[in-house]
């Protein structure tokens, strides 16, 4: 047999090659997939406080969040996670809990700000001390507010998390 | 009209009903009695030389740690303004030590509707003849008044409908996505706790 024609092969990211003339992808199924899920991390909006001033901030042209396909999605039904800037009140949290169940998995959570870390300064009667008391949360950002460059590092450390997954890929996988 | 005058006014008018009035820092205030506060209020407002047309404030006060002797317990605070004349005047009205109760200005100004809902809310003030008399910040079903100053900073016990969401929370999860929280990291920290 002679030698098989190996055309220059892109590597995308680690594992992941791209056949430029065959317009084809190459690589194991699940680095495909983290690799596609890391670059298009659509996330709902739940905007509680002034965090949520930050978090548009980060998503207008300074910052950019477009630049790595994260795309802000006004309905939970088309997203894949949720960032929860800002105080989340006890009267609040059922509702919150509502959207966490319409979106549809892989879901993700982002915690932005010291209040949704931990109750921040609001250690009172009517205030929630983490939202992790309600839904599962894959990356806090710290901060009171955190600056956009700080939320804009908790998208990153999302993304490798994505990356490092294994067959995450459906409840009956 | 010089603020002094107000009250020199209202002094004339219902002399019976003011326990006192003083200056702090160029406002004045006067203390009333809360029996015919809708009568004073309307007075007030309808004078054509004073026309109080704006109700700037209205909200309670619990002095039970203040140390000025005589005070009652609660009291209900009037901040009015006349928009047209540009004066202003602080009305505060005690309203006794236990199930304090006073009469609504919302036939007056319908502004004061959510802010007399606020106070009963938080400081557990009624308002006689309000038409509406809900809470309006804390949800239907929350025990106690927050504001008032035996209540606890954390509250005294949780909330039912908190405890109805953790517990529906906790069957969700047994059926879900991700039952051992694998994903999240939950059940390492669990698991190092058993190894070690």
């Amino acid at each position: 047999m002679g030698e098989v024609n190996q055309p220059d092969l892109i590597e995308l990211t680690e594992g992941v090659r791209y056949i430029p003339g065959a317009s084809a992808l190459l690589g194991p199924l699940n680095k495909l997939v983290n690799w596609g899920r890391a670059g298009s991390i659509w996330p709902v909006t739940f905007g509680l406080a002034c965090c949520a001033i930050e978090m548009m901030d980060a998503g207008a042209s300074t910052n950019d969040l477009d630049r790595f396909g994260i795309l802000f999605r006004a309905s939970p039904r088309q997203a894949d996670c949720m960032v929860v800037a800002g105080t989340l009140t006890k009267k609040m949290a059922p509702v919150l809990r509502r959207v966490y169940d319409q979106m549809p998995e892989p879901r993700y959570v982002l915690a932005m700000g010291s209040c949704a870390c931990s109750g921040g300064i609001f250690e009172t009667y009517a205030v929630t001390q983490g939202v992790d008391q309600i839904i599962p949360v894959d990356v806090y950002v710290p901060g009171c507010p955190p600056r956009p460059e700080a939320l804009l590092e908790g998208f990153l450390k999302l993304q490798e998390k994505i990356r490092k997954e294994q067959f995450r890929w459906s409840q009956w996988r | 009209m010089e603020p002094m005058a107000i009250v020199d006014r209202l002094r004339a008018e219902f002399g019976d009903e003011i326990l006192q009035s003083y200056t702090n820092q160029g406002q004045v205030a006067v203390i009333l009695r809360p029996g015919r506060i809708v009568e004073i209020l309307r007075w007030l407002r309808d004078s054509d030389d004073l026309r109080f047309d704006h109700l700037r404030s209205l909200c309670g006060v619990d002095n039970s740690r203040r140390k000025e002797p005589g005070l009652s317990r609660f009291e209900v605070v009037y901040n009015l303004y006349s928009i047209p004349r540009r004066h202003e005047i602080r009305l505060r009205a005690p309203v006794g030590d236990t199930d304090p109760a006073i009469d609504s200005v919302v036939s007056l100004w319908s502004g004061a509707n959510w802010l007399e809902r606020e106070t009963y809310d938080l400081m557990g003030i009624r308002f006689n003849h309000h038409p509406d008399l809900r809470r309006v910040l804390l949800p239907e079903d929350w025990q106690g008044h927050p504001l008032r100053k035996e209540y606890p900073l954390r509250g005294k016990e949780e909330w039912v409908g908190m405890t109805d969401l953790l517990a529906k929370i906790k069957e969700l999860n047994q059926h879900g996505f991700d039952p051992a929280g694998q994903a999240h990291g939950q059940s390492q920290g669990q698991a190092k706790e058993e190894k070690s």
